[in-house]
C-alpha cells in the first residue's frame, strides 16, 4: 500500500493518454455490463414464487393443438399432484393489433391452487370476481397502462375466438385487480388479464370442450420428472399425445426459439475485448518503454526485479480496474433503460459480477509483457540508454 | 499548398512502420466495431429479404376478418367458394380459379443447434399450388402425393431442423409422415415450411376448414377490384391483402429491432474506438513534433500539417473499415439461422452482407477515423515550432 502514491503519480504520467485508454475501458465494460445482464435474463427465465413446483402439459406435436377437457380428471388423479388448471390462448387485443392483451380464460379455484401465493388483491374485489360472469380480474400494470378503473367495461378484440354471433369482440366488466408478490413477475405478468373460462366456453362458436393446456401444481418438486412422465404416459397412444415439462423448461425452450442469442452477445464480447487488449496493451507498453531510464533509477536505489514487475502489474491493474468499475456502474444505471427495450425481461445486477473477474484478467494479460520487461532490465545498458 | 500537403502525407506514410503498434490499434479497433455493425445489421438484411421475398404483387391472401395471422384465421369451405369466382382471378386453361386453399398449423420439430423442440409451420396447400407458386421446384426427391401422408420440407427448414432430408419419415399427431422432397421457393419464407396436401392436414389435426386462400391475379392492378368484390360480399367476413404487405408487415418489428440494437452496440463501440484513434494519433504526433516544426521552420503551413495527419487517421480507418467488413461477409454471409417469426412459426432466413452495408461500415469506420484525428491534426499544426525543435 506504501507505493500505492508512486503507481498513482505513474499511472497519470500521460494525462490524456490515460484518459482515453480509460475511456476505452469504460466502454467496453459498459457493454459487457448490458450485454451479460441480458444474456443472464434470457438464460434464468422467473416462474414466480410457485415456479420452481410448476409443471406444464401441452400437445405433444404443437402448441396450436389443443387438448380434451376430459384430461383434467386423469391428470388429478396422478399420485404428487396438489392442483390442476387449464388455460387457453386467447390471442387478444384492446383497441389496435399493437395494444397486445395476455386475456387468459381461467377456472378461479383451481389457478389460485396452481399460483398459491403469487398475486396480492383484496378479498371484496375476488368475490365480486366469483359473482360475475363476465367479470376481468386485471394486472395493476395493465390498468394504468390504459387509464382503466374498476366498473369499466372493456371490449377486446380475439383474433382466434369468434362468439356465437360471428363476433370477434368479447366485453368484459373490470372487477378486480391484482399486483405480482415476486418483483421479478412484474414484467411478464404485465400485460395479463383474467376472466372466466366458463364464459368464454359458453360464448365461443367453435373449439368447446378443448383447452390449450394445463398447468399442475406438485407437492415436491423433486418428483417432477416422474411425475411428468406418468401424466404423459396416461395419453400416449391417444389422438392428442401429452408433453409435460416443469415451467422452467418450458420457457427455456421457448426462448430457445428464438435463436442463438448467448452466441451473438459472445460473439460481439468477444469483439469488443480483443480490440481492448490491442489498446490497453499498447499503452501499457508505451508508457512502460518510455519509463526505462526512471524504472533503472528504481532497481538502482534497491528495489527488487519483483518489486518492479509488481509495481507495473499494479499500475495495470489500477487502469483495468477503474474502467471497469466505472464501466459496470454505467451499466447498471443503463438497466432501466434496457428494460424498457425488452419487455417481459426482468434483469438481474448478479449478471454483472463475472466483469470484475474479467477486469483482472484483462489487467493481468496487458500488463505481463511489460512488466516482465521491466523485470529484466539491466540496470547499466538501460541507465546507458541502451534498451 | 497542394505540394506541401502531399510530400508530409507520404512522409507521414512512410513513417508508419516504425508506429505500427500504435497505428495497428486504429485499424484493430475499427475493424472490431464495422465486423460487428456489418455481421448484427446483416442478420436484419436477410430476414427482410426472406419475408420481402415472400410475396408477388399480383398475388393476394386472404384472411378471415380480424385475424391478422393465418395461425389464427379460419375460412369455411363455403368461403372458399364464394372467394374462387370473384373478378379478376387468374383462371387455368380449363377456367378453374388460381387458387390455394390453406391450412396452416404448427408442428414441433427439434432444432438441430439445441435439439430443442421448435414450431415449424406445416402448411397444407390446394391442388393448385404449382399455377398460385410458380416459383416453387423440387430439388430432391419427388412432390408429395395428395390423400396419403407425405410432405415436402423446405431446403431452409432441412438445414435447421432435425430429420427432414428426403425419404425420412417424421411423426406428427397419430401417424407418421414421409418427406417425399425437398423444395426450394426463391428463398421465401415458405422455404422455413413443410407442405402437405390439404386436406390430408386438416383430416390429420381433425379440423374442417381453411386457414387462408393464396390468389393469383389477372395482374397487380387487378387487387383493387378483387378486394372490393370480397369486402362488400355479404356472405364474407375477410380481411384481403397483397401479399406483399402481408410479409412486410411480419418482418418489420424483427427488423427494427435487430436494426436498434446493430447500431447502439456499434455506437458504443465506436465511441471506444475513436478514444483509441484519439491516443493513437496523439502518439503519432508526439513522436514526430521535431520533423512537424522543422517543416513548419522552412516554411510548410498549418494547414497542409493538419490535413496530412487527418489523411493519415482517415487511410488507417478506412483500411479497418475494409477488414471489418470482410471479416463479416467471410464469416457470415449466407449463414443461416432461424428465429420465432411474427406468426409464431420459425423463419429461417441467412445473413445477408449487401452492399449497402459494407458502404455503411466504411462510412462509419471514416467518420471515427477523422473524429478520432481530427484534434491531435489539429494540436500537430499548431505546435508551437521553437520550442518543439529545442526538446530535442
Amino acid at each position: 500500500m506504501k507505493f500505492f502514491p508512486l503507481i498513482w503519480a505513474t499511472l497519470w504520467r500521460k494525462k490524456a493518454r490515460t484518459i482515453f485508454t480509460l475511456l476505452s475501458i469504460v466502454v467496453a465494460f459498459l457493454l459487457f455490463g448490458v450485454l451479460e445482464t441480458v444474456d443472464y435474463a434470457f438464460a434464468h427465465p422467473s416462474t414466480g414464487t410457485s415456479g420452481a413446483n410448476l409443471l406444464i402439459t401441452l400437445n405433444k406435436y404443437s402448441i396450436t393443438l389443443s387438448l380434451p377437457f376430459s384430461d383434467e380428471q386423469e391428470i388429478r388423479s396422478v399420485p404428487g399432484i396438489a392442483d390442476v388448471t387449464w388455460l387457453t390462448w386467447f390471442g387478444a387485443y384492446y383497441q389496435e393489433p399493437k395494444q397486445f392483451v395476455f386475456a387468459l380464460p381461467i377456472d378461479i379455484d383451481t389457478y389460485l391452487g396452481i399460483h398459491k401465493g403469487d398475486f396480492v388483491y383484496d378479498d371484496t374485489q375476488m368475490q365480486a370476481f366469483r359473482n360475475t360472469r363476465d367479470g376481468a380480474f386485471v394486472n395493476t400494470e395493465l390498468m394504468k397502462k390504459h387509464g382503466w378503473k374498476i366498473g369499466d367495461r372493456i371490449p377486446l378484440h380475439s383474433t382466434i375466438w369468434t362468439q356465437k354471433n360471428g363476433s370477434l369482440d368479447w366485453n368484459f366488466l373490470v372487477v378486480g385487480v391484482y399486483d405480482v408478490t415476486d418483483p421479478t413477475q412484474r414484467n411478464q405478468q404485465a400485460s395479463t388479464f383474467l376472466f372466466h373460462y366458463d364464459y368464454f366456453d359458453e360464448g365461443r362458436s367453435f373449439g368447446k370442450g378443448n383447452v390449450g393446456w394445463y398447468e399442475e401444481r406438485v407437492e415436491d418438486a423433486a418428483q417432477s420428472a416422474a411425475i411428468s412422465a406418468r401424466i404423459d404416459a396416461l395419453f400416449a397412444n391417444s389422438s392428442n399425445e401429452t408433453k409435460t415439462q416443469p415451467a422452467k423448461d418450458f420457457a427455456l425452450a421457448f426462448i430457445k426459439q428464438l435463436g442463438d442469442i448467448g452466441f451473438v452477445l459472445r460473439a460481439i464480447l468477444g469483439a469488443v475485448f480483443f480490440t481492448l487488449l490491442f489498446l490497453t496493451g499498447n499503452t501499457m507498453m508505451q508508457s512502460v518503454r518510455e519509463r526505462i531510464p526512471e524504472l533503472a533509477v528504481l532497481k538502482t536505489l534497491g528495489f527488487t526485479d519483483a518489486n518492479v514487475l509488481g509495481l507495473v502489474l499494479a499500475e495495470s491493474l489500477l487502469l483495468c480496474a477503474i474502467g471497469a468499475l466505472l464501466g459496470l456502474a454505467a451499466s447498471y444505471g443503463a438497466l432501466p433503460i434496457i428494460k424498457q427495450g425488452l419487455q417481459g425481461v426482468e434483469l438481474s445486477p448478479l449478471a454483472l459480477l463475472p466483469g470484475i473477474g474479467v477486469a483482472v484478467l484483462l489487467a493481468l494479460i496487458v500488463g505481463l509483457p511489460p512488466a516482465l520487461r521491466a523485470k529484466r532490465l539491466n540496470i547499466v545498458d538501460a541507465l546507458a540508454g541502451k534498451h | 499548398m497542394f505540394k506541401q500537403l502531399i510530400a508530409i502525407t507520404v512522409m507521414n506514410l512512410q513513417t508508419l512502420p516504425q508506429r505500427l503498434g500504435a497505428s495497428s490499434v486504429i485499424v484493430i479497433g475499427i475493424t472490431g466495431v464495422v465486423a460487428v455493425l456489418v455481421s448484427v445489421l446483416a442478420m436484419a438484411a436477410g430476414f427482410h429479404h426472406t419475408l420481402a421475398d415472400s410475396g408477388r404483387a399480383d398475388r393476394a391472401i386472404i384472411l378471415r376478418g380480424g385475424s391478422d395471422a393465418e395461425l389464427n384465421s379460419n375460412l369455411t369451405r363455403e368461403d372458399i367458394d364464394v372467394i374462387s369466382s370473384a373478378p379478376g382471378l387468374a383462371k387455368d386453361a380449363g377456367g378453374k380459379a388460381l387458387l390455394s386453399n390453406e391450412l396452416v398449423t404448427v408442428a414441433n420439430v427439434p432444432k438441430i443447434d439445441t435439439g430443442t423442440d421448435a414450431n415449424v409451420t406445416m402448411r397444407g396447400v390446394g391442388l393448385k399450388l404449382a399455377d398460385v407458386r410458380p416459383e416453387l421446384k423440387i430439388v430432391a426427391g419427388r412432390m408429395f402425393r395428395p390423400a396419403v401422408r407425405e410432405l415436402i420440407a423446405g431446403a431452409g427448414a432441412v438445414k435447421q431442423f432435425r430429420g427432414l432430408t428426403a425419404g425420412s419419415v417424421l411423426h406428427l399427431r397419430n401417424a407418421d409422415w414421409l418427406v417425399s422432397g425437398v423444395f426450394t421457393s426463391n428463398g421465401d419464407i415458405h422455404e422455413s415450411e413443410l407442405l402437405a396436401d390439404v386436406d390430408t392436414v386438416g383430416s390429420s389435426i381433425e379440423r374442417g376448414g381453411y386457414s387462408s386462400a393464396i390468389v393469383l391475379l389477372d395482374s397487380p392492378a387487378a387487387f383493387a377490384a378483387f378486394k372490393d368484390a370480397l369486402t362488400t360480399d355479404p356472405r364474407l367476413k375477410v380481411d384481403v391483402q397483397r401479399e406483399p404487405e402481408y410479409y412486410a408487415a411480419q418482418s418489420r418489428d424483427l427488423t427494427r429491432t435487430i436494426n436498434i440494437v446493430g447500431n447502439s452496440v456499434a455506437i458504443i463501440m465506436a465511441i471506444g474506438a475513436m478514444f483509441g484513434a484519439l491516443n493513437s494519433m496523439y502518439t503519432a504526433v508526439a513522436a514526430r513534433s521535431v520533423e512537424i516544426a522543422t517543416l513548419r521552420a522552412i516554411g510548410f503551413g498549418g494547414l497542409p500539417v493538419l490535413l496530412s495527419v487527418m489523411i493519415e487517421a482517415l487511410a488507417l480507418s478506412l483500411l479497418g473499415g475494409i477488414l471489418g467488413a470482410a471479416l463479416a461477409w467471410f464469416f457470415f454471409n449466407g449463414h443461416s439461422v432461424s428465429t420465432l417469426g411474427a406468426a409464431f412459426a420459425q423463419v429461417v432466413f441467412q445473413l445477408t452482407v449487401t452492399r449497402a452495408l459494407i458502404v455503411t461500415g466504411i462510412v462509419w469506420a471514416c467518420l471515427i477515423g477523422l473524429l478520432g484525428g481530427f484534434f491531435p491534426a489539429l494540436r500537430a499544426a499548431r505546435l508551437p515550432v521553437a520550442e518543439a525543435l529545442r526538446a530535442s
